[in-house]
């Protein structure tokens, strides 16, 4: 595949700001409810006509790379494609309800956001699920104030979690946030948790245990059952981080492995928006013991149809309202499209496309078997420079350089949504700006609409769109 | 080659610290410079903080990689280098001169006595 990306400028200078293409000084009527010292009587404004402004944002949109134009296999973050039809049917007006009616008035809404705390529940094999915290990161946090209101309940007072040095970032913070001290957990030779490092981590301070199943290498916890009974030995609980749940989808569950708590990243999983694009979601699920802690409100099935309640010992509200909720119309219209036939068969072909993939490249993947990512090495070239080098191949390159147990990683996740010719597009990709010479990869990307980025001057100098807004006074 | 002056003692995880005098001045390696690549942040304790030996004092950060720093020796701190803060590739450029990051007065000269020798550093990075 030749590529070559659109780039649209003048003497260097690329697509100007709408701002730079016109600004005009309006009079505004400043009349109203507002005081005279918080308004304006004049505004400086781009008056652009239509054409103008859709060829802006056209053009701005192809010299863009996205999901929509080819794979972005980023391991550990999964970027897959979204089905429009779920965005469909978040835009069917009957889903716009204003959130303070009366529950007796949007029965259907109910029923959707209970239905959804029903299929989360049964596919990660937990009792109780809040579909409140608006990302996943947001749901880690959630999960751990619920385990620390868990252990207050019963006056135990602990103060530890253990996190392996491979988990992502988020849960490191999570824990800290929530007021726990972090211990840091090596992996074994093989890349999956110590077990005799875990044996000497865990104490009566030991308040939870956060693990993510199959790990950051993409390999299965085998010893996942022992782990579970290791820390409910010592009084401690079990958390999931949803981040790999797409290896295991209707498979096998976290529950029945002998978690605790976990959270749901719906987007990486179901196929909403990711969260920094927008409003995310990231439910948390959790066993009976734990139900009582959860956010309110929660929806329930009464004899008079779904209402609205408040658990018993609940942690307060994480979010507005029910969370996010169109979201979670999308997440509900995956799920609910796909069944569980589909869900199985999404799992499947993530796993079936991670392990073609890395069979079809010329670079090494020192850790396996591996699920639905494998960490790469690009041995003795630069992670980064081959990453961008791949972009001159017309692909979106993998995570480089983490997990750092494996050098110069480039963790690659295709997800189930790419078809074989894509996945063969990408291991050409792979193995071309791996095979390219010293000077290709030093000077890559030289393809792409946006050339080889100064990292130092962008980190040391770096221009904070405030700032660039406060040049035009 | 690193430059690894005979006038400090080292840690394993590459501070260096003089030895003389009333507050000593604490920073990190040639070679730590050069495994960090160009450093692009620095974050450093207030004057007056207390220190303890091997304790997590800052953190610095490159384009490659975040790194904690431990403190050679307990002791208090007397001054901050604060024009890290503004030029943090003063690490890069002069890690021993220029690219300091705290004067300590030391709480236990004792304390040395723990820490490599230039010798013993050299050996290590070879």
């Amino acid at each position: 595949m030749n590529f070559d990306q659109a780039r649209f400028s003048r003497d260097d200078e690329y697509e100007p700001l709408l701002s730079e293409k016109d600004s005009t000084t309006v009079e505004v009527d400043s009349e109203g409810v507002l005081p005279d010292d918080l308004t304006r009587d004049e505004l400086t404004l781009p008056a652009l006509s239509e054409p103008q402004l859709a060829r802006h944002y056209t053009r701005l949109s192809q010299m863009n790379y996205s999901v929509e134009l080819g794979p972005y296999p980023l391991g550990s973050c999964t970027m897959k494609y979204n089905p429009s039809f779920t965005e469909d049917v978040a835009a069917d007006p009957n889903a716009g309800v204003h959130p303070d009616r009366s529950d007796r008035t949007i029965q259907g809404t109910l029923g959707l956001l209970h239905g959804l705390q029903e299929y989360l529940a049964d596919i990660g094999g937990m009792d109780a699920v809040t579909l409140q915290p608006p990302a996943g990161a947001a749901g880690e946090f959630t999960g751990i104030l619920v385990a620390k209101a868990y252990h207050e309940s019963r006056d135990d007072d602990r103060s530890e979690i253990i996190i392996p040095s491979s988990a992502h970032g988020t849960n490191f913070a999570s824990a800290a946030m929530a007021g726990y001290d972090v211990v840091e957990l090596p992996s074994d030779d093989d890349g999956r948790v110590d077990m005799e490092a875990l044996d000497a981590a865990i104490s009566e301070e030991t308040a939870a245990l956060m693990l993510t199943n199959p790990n950051t290498l993409g390999l299965f916890e085998r010893d996942i059952v022992d782990i579970a009974e290791m820390v409910h030995d010592a009084g401690g609980l079990l958390y999931y981080d949803g981040a790999n749940l797409n290896a295991l989808l209707g498979r096998a569950r976290p529950g029945d492995m002998g978690f605790d708590i976990m959270h749901y990243n719906v987007h990486k999983t179901f196929a909403t928006p990711h969260g920094g694009g927008g409003p995310g979601a990231g439910p948390v699920g959790v066993v009976e013991e734990l139900a009582e802690f959860l956010p309110s409100p929660m929806v329930r099935e009464t004899a008079a149809g779904y209402e609205q309640y408040e658990p018993e010992s609940s942690i307060g509200k994480v979010h507005g309202f029910a969370g996010n909720w169109l979201v979670l119309v999308k997440a509900y219209a995956y799920i609910a499209r796909l069944g569980d036939a589909g869900l199985a068969d999404a799992s499947a072909k993530a796993v079936l496309n991670a392990n073609y993939l890395a069979s079809q490249i010329d670079l090494e993947v020192p850790y396996g078997p591996f699920h639905h990512e494998f960490a790469a090495t690009s041995g003795d070239r630069d992670a980064a420079d081959v990453a961008k080098r791949m972009l001159d191949y017309g692909v979106h390159p993998p995570t480089t350089k983490w997990p750092e147990l494996v050098s110069q990683a480039m963790l690659t996740e295709p997800t189930e949504v790419e078809d074989k010719a894509s996945l063969d597009d990408l291991a050409h990709a792979f193995n071309a700006a791996y095979a390219d010479s010293d000077e290709a990869l030093e000077t890559a990307p030289t393809k792409t609409s946006a050339r080889r980025i100064d990292q130092v001057s962008a980190a040391r100098n770096p221009r904070l769109s405030w700032q660039a807004l406060g040049d035009d006074e | 080659m690193f430059e690894i002056p005979d006038d400090r003692k080292y840690l394993e995880s590459h501070e260096w610290t003089t030895t003389e005098g009333d507050a000593v001045k604490i920073g990190i390696s040639d070679f730590a410079q050069d495994e960090l690549g160009d450093v692009v942040f620095v974050e450093l304790p207030a004057e007056g903080d207390e220190l303890a030996a091997g304790e997590e004092f800052g953190v610095v950060e490159s384009i490659k990689a975040v790194s904690d720093l431990y403190a050679p020796v307990s002791g208090t701190v007397t001054a901050v280098n604060e024009e890290l803060f503004d030029a943090p590739e003063l690490l890069n450029d002069d890690p021993y001169g220029d690219g300091w990051m705290l004067e300590l007065e030391p709480a236990d000269e004792s304390e040395f006595d723990d820490l490599l020798s230039p010798e013993e550093y050299r050996e290590q990075t070879e």
